[in-house]
């Protein structure tokens, strides 16, 4: 165990802490921009610190492809590669394999697939992937899990949950560094609650330094979603982190904190600036559209980032899908607010107060979806004042 | 704007200062321009504009074509102007119509009505009206007139006409000049030496601040070009300043301080980011050639390197050694050989922001030479230290 979790505050099941890791002591609940091939896209260290950014995830398939794990370690880990002062988390290559190769398959040796390379088979088991992740050098990486998206039904739901806790076994025993690099398992166990239940189990059994809900933010309705993260969470041990893996919206992030969840990560920000999209309270904001062309307020005038600070919407949207600052622009605000969002969460919790002012503005009329009444009802937290009906 | 010469050395290249109303410190001359699109550097975000040395990057260069698809001249105007619109209130801006990244002059398009440039928005017709209108709301520190610019193969009579239309113009422009901001006339007059002394003759006689000189860049050969700038500066009054354009390379920019030429644009830094080249020639003017030949140096030629090669794959140090710019102080060249591999925009931000310190540091080099009254030596040296490093390179290969 290379990490310290201590919960500073609490409402009901949601919990304000601090997550001590080698290389930098973080307050949860907080977002993990994707940094996915040993870099933000169109940001520099510099300004991911000014913004508050804590941890970074790096995508282990891809740095594994370029420049490789072996160089990457030659040259002192990730964080010296890139000049990266703070924590980073390696996913377990696992989930990219599936998503963007044609071919792969997963046997319980591990994933087979065609190098994208020169088209040889080739194999990526779970203790591979741990010693890549060894080599990279995050502080937190992930075990190798056997991912099934959440819209298939059937028997491989279950196949895929056995295997992902035979697979832990494996990882941990191929991990060669526990004292600098924390090894979270994977919950897998589809949308069935009780083959959730038999994985939290099992994982717990291996004690863990932390936890991931995986699977999911993959296409399910989100009904479905939230139910999964409400069974997982209260099912984990109190004190170790919680991170839900993909997750995403800044609504999606609001009601897994309220049911007690800690660490999230999505290209979802930065994604989205890249088409020219920006993240505000009341949602978001197309800058790319006709209406922005003499809109002289900036993106959110509630907003601290610098963007917000001395740009209009005017000037965006003529930068915006024809030139990089555009892109730089737009990412920095939407990670600003994500990170700002973090923040807020967490001194919410601390104080007391919490989730209500978030759905207020990005709900003003008052029609807050059915799923997040349903999810603020489990976690105890009373939505009433923000709810029309 | 103010401007004053405070050195000469060989005769023409003179050592100044310019004070803009916006920038809080005058920058000396000569110095360089920073190319930007609409008003910001092309990778370089505005907060890491700072990182460079300043004052010498606090003049921004911008057309104002960059906004023909949008916001319109009255919303830039509400906002406030260029400066409050892009959020670099300390920082001076030039603008031009032609811009050598994007906006470049297209003249058999352009006729007794308008300028034609090829822009990224499609080829262009701007008349003086909407140039000036464009140019009221922006609210520049200096500008140049619109002007008709012609390759260096233009025939004489193309050329004649080049040269009357940019000065009728010139007079439509300052007609409409708004209050605030200085004007620079523009001169050009292709390769036809009479053309050129003609141009600036006229141009010398109407209320300017300053001189653009343009038509450069645009075919003539190295040899010819001195003869053609002196044609021009020979025939201006040495107390206003000259600014030029399409003056890239070093040994251009060189050219073009000899012949008295104070402030400059460059699409090199440009060209060089995009390509994934670094500069790393020598700043140093006491420093003796080296020709011991070393592996890393295969390929270059000695005045920059080309990140992507794969000799830098797993090179830990810094572009340049002792180079104190925010690229060279946090990341390696392995870094950045592996963002080039992958795509990733950081590398150009990591390059442009080198690549301008870099070649800021070679105008102040030449700051320096004229101040010590050894300019012509310096340019001799310079020229040919280059040359000396190709001719060893073939003998070494």
């Amino acid at each position: 165990m290379a990490l310290r979790f201590e919960v500073l505050g609490r409402f009901n099941r949601a919990r304000a802490a601090q997550l001590t890791l080698p290389h930098f002591a973080c307050q949860t609940p907080l977002f993990m921009p994707v940094g996915t091939q040993g870099t933000i896209k169109g940001l520099t260290t510099d300004q991911l610190e000014e913004i508050g950014c804590q941890i970074i995830l790096g995508n282990t398939y891809h740095l594994a492809l370029r420049p490789t794990s072996e160089l990457i370690d030659e040259l002192g880990g990730l964080h010296k590669f890139m000049n990266w002062p703070r924590a980073l988390l390696t996913d377990s290559g696992g989930f990219q394999m599936v998503s963007l190769l044609h071919l792969a398959d997963i046997t319980e040796k591990g994933v087979t697939f065609q190098s994208p390379v020169d088209g040889k088979p080739m194999l990526l088991t779970p203790e591979e992937s741990i010693q890549i992740q060894n080599r990279i050098g995050a502080d937190i990486i992930m075990a190798l899990d056997d991912v099934v998206r959440t819209t298939i039904t059937g028997p491989r739901i279950e196949e895929a949950m056995y295997r992902t806790l035979r697979w832990v076994d494996r990882c941990i025993a191929a991990h060669k560094r526990p004292h600098e690099q924390n090894l979270f398992g994977i919950v897998q166990g589809g949308l069935d609650p009780v083959l959730r239940d038999i994985c939290v189990r099992g994982l717990v059994d291996r004690n863990l330094p932390g936890y991931a809900i995986g699977g999911l933010a993959g296409g399910e309705d989100k009904d479905s979603f939230w139910r999964v993260v409400a069974q997982c969470t209260a099912a984990l041990p109190e004190d170790k982190p919680r991170y839900v893996m993909g997750v995403g919206y800044p609504l999606d992030i609001v009601v897994c904190s309220a049911l007690g969840a800690d660490m999230y990560d999505c290209v979802y920000p930065t994604r989205t600036a890249r088409f020219g999209t920006a993240l505000v309270p009341e949602g978001v904001l197309k800058l790319k559209h006709n209406a922005m062309v003499n809109d002289t307020r900036p993106i959110d005038p509630t907003c601290a980032c610098m963007v917000c600070k001395n740009y209009t919407r005017a000037y965006i949207h003529c930068l915006v899908t024809k030139d990089a600052m555009g892109s730089q622009l737009l990412s920095y605000h939407n990670l600003y607010y994500m990170l700002q969002l973090s923040r807020n969460l967490h001194s919410s919790i601390v104080e007391g107060r919490f989730v209500c002012d978030f759905l207020q503005k990005m709900f003003p009329k008052g029609d807050v979806p059915e799923w997040v009444c349903n999810a603020m009802d489990v976690a105890g937290i009373d939505i009433s004042s923000c709810c029309s009906s | 704007m103010k401007f004053a010469v405070k050195a000469l050395s060989s005769g023409k290249a003179r050592a100044g200062v310019v004070h803009l109303g916006s920038c809080p410190s005058s920058i000396e001359t000569p110095c360089l321009l920073l190319s930007t699109r609409k008003g910001l550097p092309i990778f370089i975000s505005p907060d890491l504009l700072s990182s460079l040395p300043s004052p010498d990057s606090n003049l921004l260069q911008f057309s104002p074509l960059h906004f023909s698809e949008g916001p319109s001249p009255k919303t830039i105007s509400s906002i406030g102007g260029l400066h409050q619109m892009v959020g670099l209130h300390e920082y001076g801006f030039a603008a031009v119509a032609r811009d050598s990244i994007q906006c470049l002059p297209e003249c058999g398009s352009t006729n007794k009505t308008g300028a034609s440039f090829e822009t990224p928005c499609g080829r262009r017709l701007i008349k003086p009206v909407e140039y000036m209108e464009m140019i009221t709301s922006m609210k520049p520190n200096l500008w140049a007139t619109l002007a008709d610019e012609v390759p260096a193969w233009a025939n004489n009579k193309r050329n004649k006409t080049s040269v009357d239309r940019t000065v009728k113009w010139l007079d439509e422009c300052i007609a409409r000049s708004p209050a605030g901001g200085a004007v620079f006339g523009s001169i050009v007059g292709g390769s036809n030496i009479e053309e050129r002394k003609r141009c600036a003759q006229e141009v010398a006689v109407r209320n300017v601040s300053g001189y653009w000189i343009g038509g450069f860049g645009l075919g003539e050969s190295m040899e010819e070009r001195p003869s053609l700038l002196n044609a021009v500066t020979d025939n201006l009054p040495k107390d206003w300043p000259r600014m030029i354009c399409g003056l890239g390379l070093p040994e251009e920019v060189l050219q073009g301080v000899a012949a008295g030429v104070d402030l400059f644009d460059s699409a090199y830094i440009y060209h060089l980011t995009i390509g994934g080249f670094a500069l790393t020639f020598p700043l140093d003017r006491t420093e003796k050639i080296d020709y011991n030949y070393q592996l890393s140096d295969q390929g270059s030629d000695r005045t920059k390197i080309n990140l992507r090669a794969t000799v830098y794959r797993k090179d830990a140090t810094p572009i340049v050694e002792d180079c104190c710019c925010y690229t060279c102080q946090n990341h390696t060249k392995a870094y950045i050989n592996h963002l080039l591999n992958v795509h990733e925009m950081l590398a150009q931000i990591l390059l442009e922001i080198h690549n301008t310190h870099h070649y800021l540091g070679f105008f102040r080099s030449i700051r320096e030479a004229i101040k010590e009254g050894c300019f012509e030596q310096f340019q001799k040296k310079f020229v040919q230290s280059r040359r000396e490093h190709l001719a060893a390179d073939v003998v070494s290969v």
